[in-house]
């Protein structure tokens, strides 16, 4: 057993020390992709164009444009007093939110009422358009606690200073509601399982296809022999991707790392456990590269949806929720944000370090069934 | 295994792929130590057969004794004595000779303290002194043939499976590489080997010829060259062979007539046309003849005339 184990791992490493690019295959696309997602893949909006209409000239409102300008979220393109200069921004995308500041704003507000604010926004990118309309508010909202707190100033000695309620909100584990938080662990579970799969797919197709592995077969190796040498040296690239894509995020991107790194391994070695299984069942149901390569793009591109990577599990429908069941990434991606993020242990990580062991195991299993009757 | 066991025995040996019978109940006995040519068209079933009886493939039908083990049930022991080169040359490109030897050598447990001097038999057995280090894709295509083989003895089995070794090598390399298996055989090695070169059967101890999966005769080369005809075999030198060939295949006595080359082959039985007959009753078809001669048989015609004899032939159009 060993020794056999020993000659295929020996001739792996001697394929892959042979092969020029591989290491430039196995990291640079890695170190793209998380550079893409870490930069692109964000909820955060900056700079929204904005023009403002300011029909008021007062003093209030040039404070409340100052406080536009002040902010980053806000890139202020346009004050104008002409009502056709705000149209003409939002028709042509000059704009994506223009601020209407009607004629008596400044002095309503100083008579202690409410003045409205008409705000038109581009609703061509709705995402965009809801994620500024939330910065809006929250402007205004800090505009009219200073205007207020100035007027009770003016008449502390002579009125009861109004008492306001504000909803400070205070995320807990993000402090920042930073999306790269919430991304960057989930981005190392995906793009690891992405490259295991396709690896482990690739690497026992070729070698049917080139047909070496009719020349093993006929050896009196068992195939549990000849899987074991195949897939250790993935189990071994799939580690090493995490820790690379890991290191990567926690000292490029300064995502907290709190937990237990131990915690950490053990899920990630059960995670690669289960995606060797994809990749090996995926062989067993591919003669040629390209089949490998359909089957592969089938399969993993739902692994990746379905993992509540982005789009949360708990909005989809009931069937594909069932899906998410037999997804190893699902529960890596719970262990991951959990482990860099929250900081906790076992006693509430083990359902889904023990789903995905499970996982790992019934698709070994029956890959390595499978394994033989493919030869056929 | 007793000493007077065949070493390969095959009784109605079937393998079906959904409904096509590639191998159709074939039946095949081989002694130790004998060199066996299993030769037939592409697509006749050869490979598909070496397949079930390396254990590859699982007969559909029938059964298989190697080395006393069914290869069906004992897979794993019939593994263990056997030698297997495969059509497709299928060593890694990327290893150089040497690893490519340790790791066949590895797969099949060579013992630690022999491997070293296994390897050395194996390299001076295919001529590659001085390219042990020389990865095996850049090597020449007969080279790598006998590299293949060298992995394919290196655990020493008693039983060879070759599946076409020789396709697409130079004729030098083809006859060194035969030199090699009458060496093996000369040491008891048994040897079942494929090829569709018709030339190469007369190395052969004895030929299974196989035609759409069903074994269509076996036997020596000069036994099948004997008996097969059923007749004598002429050349004739004569225009338009195709009027020639339709004229004679009806005629009384002719047990077949085939294109070979610009001429046609015709066997004359006895009772009918005899030789000094044909350019006459060619004539009297508007076919003229220049020449009639007696010529030996080759395999070639025998299989010919085998495979046109075959009752199925005639039924598709
Ligand atoms: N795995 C397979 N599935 C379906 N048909 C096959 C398979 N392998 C071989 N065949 C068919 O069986 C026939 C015999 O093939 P093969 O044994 O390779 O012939 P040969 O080696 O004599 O050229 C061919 O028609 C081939 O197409
Ligand atoms: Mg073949």
């Amino acid at each position: 057993m060993f020794e056999r184990l020993s000659v295929m791992l020996m001739k792996e490493f001697l394929e892959l020390k042979r092969d020029r690019w591989a290491m430039f295959r196995l990291i640079v696309p890695l170190i793209i992709q998380m550079l893409v997602f870490g930069y692109a893949a964000t909820f955060t909006v900056h700079h929204v164009a904005t023009s403002i209409l300011d029909l008021d000239q007062s003093q209030a409102s040039r404070s409340l444009i100052s406080h536009f300008v002040a902010t980053s979220r806000f890139n202020v393109v346009d004050v104008t007093q002409n009502r056709d200069d705000i149209t003409r921004d939002i028709d042509q995308s000059t704009a994506t939110i223009a601020i209407v500041i009607h004629a008596g704003f400044g002095r309503t507000l100083g008579n202690g009422q409410s003045a409205p604010l008409q705000v038109i926004v581009d609703g061509t990118n709705s995402n965009t358009a809801l994620i500024a309309l939330g910065y809006l508010s929250q402007i205004v909202a800090q505009f009219s606690e200073d205007q207020s707190s100035r007027a009770a100033n003016f008449r502390a000695d002579t009125a009861v200073p109004e008492i306001g309620i504000s909803l400070q909100a205070r995320p807990w584990f993000n402090e920042g509601l930073d999306d790269r938080w919430f991304f960057i662990p989930g981005v190392i579970g995906t793009l690891t399982l992405l490259q295991v799969v396709s690896l482990t797919a690739f690497a026992i197709v070729r070698e049917r296809e080139v047909g070496t592995l009719e020349q093993i077969m006929v050896s009196p190796i068992r195939p549990v022999e000849f899987i074991l040498g195949k897939t250790v040296p993935f189990f071994l690239i799939g580690l090493g991707d995490i820790a690379l894509v890991s290191a990567f995020g926690i000292f490029w991107f300064h995502i907290s790392f709190i937990g237990n790194p131990w915690i950490m391994l053990l899920g990630a070695s059960l995670f690669l456990l289960a995606a060797l299984g994809i990749g090996l069942l995926l062989s067993t149901f591919s003669r040629t590269q390209q089949q490998a390569f359909a089957l592969n793009f089938f399969f993993v591109n739902p692994l990746f949806i379905l993992s509540g990577f982005a789009f949360p599990i708990a909005a989809m429908p009931k069937l594909l929720q069932w899906f998410t069941v037999i997804n190893p990434l699902r529960y890596f991606l719970v262990v991951i944000r959990a482990v860099f993020l929250k900081g906790v242990g076992f006693e509430v990580l083990w359902p889904d370090l023990a789903a995905m062991a499970l996982l790992a195991l019934v698709m070994l299993t029956v890959s390595v069934l499978r394994f033989r009757k493919s030869l056929d | 295994m007793s000493a007077d066991a065949p070493a390969i025995l095959a009784q109605a040996l079937t393998k079906k792929f959904q409904s096509f019978t590639a191998v159709d109940h074939l039946d095949l006995s081989i002694a130790k130590g004998e060199i066996v040519g299993f030769i037939g068209p592409n697509g006749a079933g050869k490979s598909t057969t070496i397949r079930m009886l390396c254990g590859l493939l699982r007969p559909s039908e029938g059964s298989a004794q190697v080395a006393g083990f069914d290869v069906s049930s004992e897979a794993e022991a019939v593994r263990e004595h056997i030698g297997y080169m495969s059509q497709k040359f299928s060593l890694y490109g990327d290893l150089t000779v040497r690893e490519n030897l340790r790791f066949f050598g590895g797969i099949y447990r060579v013992a630690r303290r022999e491997i070293d001097e296994r390897m050395k038999f194996a390299i001076s057995m295919a001529g590659l002194e001085g390219r042990e280090d020389r990865l095996v894709r850049t090597l020449a295509g007969g080279w790598k043939q006998r590299l293949a083989l060298g992995c394919a003895i290196l655990h020493r089995p008693p039983i060879l499976f070759l599946d076409e070794p020789t396709s697409g090598v130079e004729p030098e390399a083809r006859r060194r590489f035969w030199d090699l298996i009458h060496e093996f055989a000369a040491d008891g090695v048994t040897i079942l080997v494929s090829t569709h070169y018709m030339d190469e059967a007369e190395y052969c101890n004895r030929i299974a010829l196989i035609d759409r999966g069903k074994l269509i005769a076996i036997g020596t080369p000069s036994e099948l060259r004997a008996h097969q005809l059923g007749g004598e075999l002429f050349e004739v030198g004569c225009a338009p062979l195709g009027a020639a060939m339709k004229a004679l295949s009806d005629a009384p006595g002719v047990v077949d007539a085939a294109i070979f080359g610009d001429r046609l082959h015709v066997v004359l039985g006895a009772g009918g046309l005899d030789a000094a007959d044909l350019p006459g009753f060619l004539g009297e078809h508007g076919i003229e003849v220049d020449q009639v001669r007696s010529v030996p048989p080759s395999l070639e015609d025998v299989f010919v005339q085998l495979v046109s004899g075959s009752p199925e032939e005639r039924m598709i159009p």
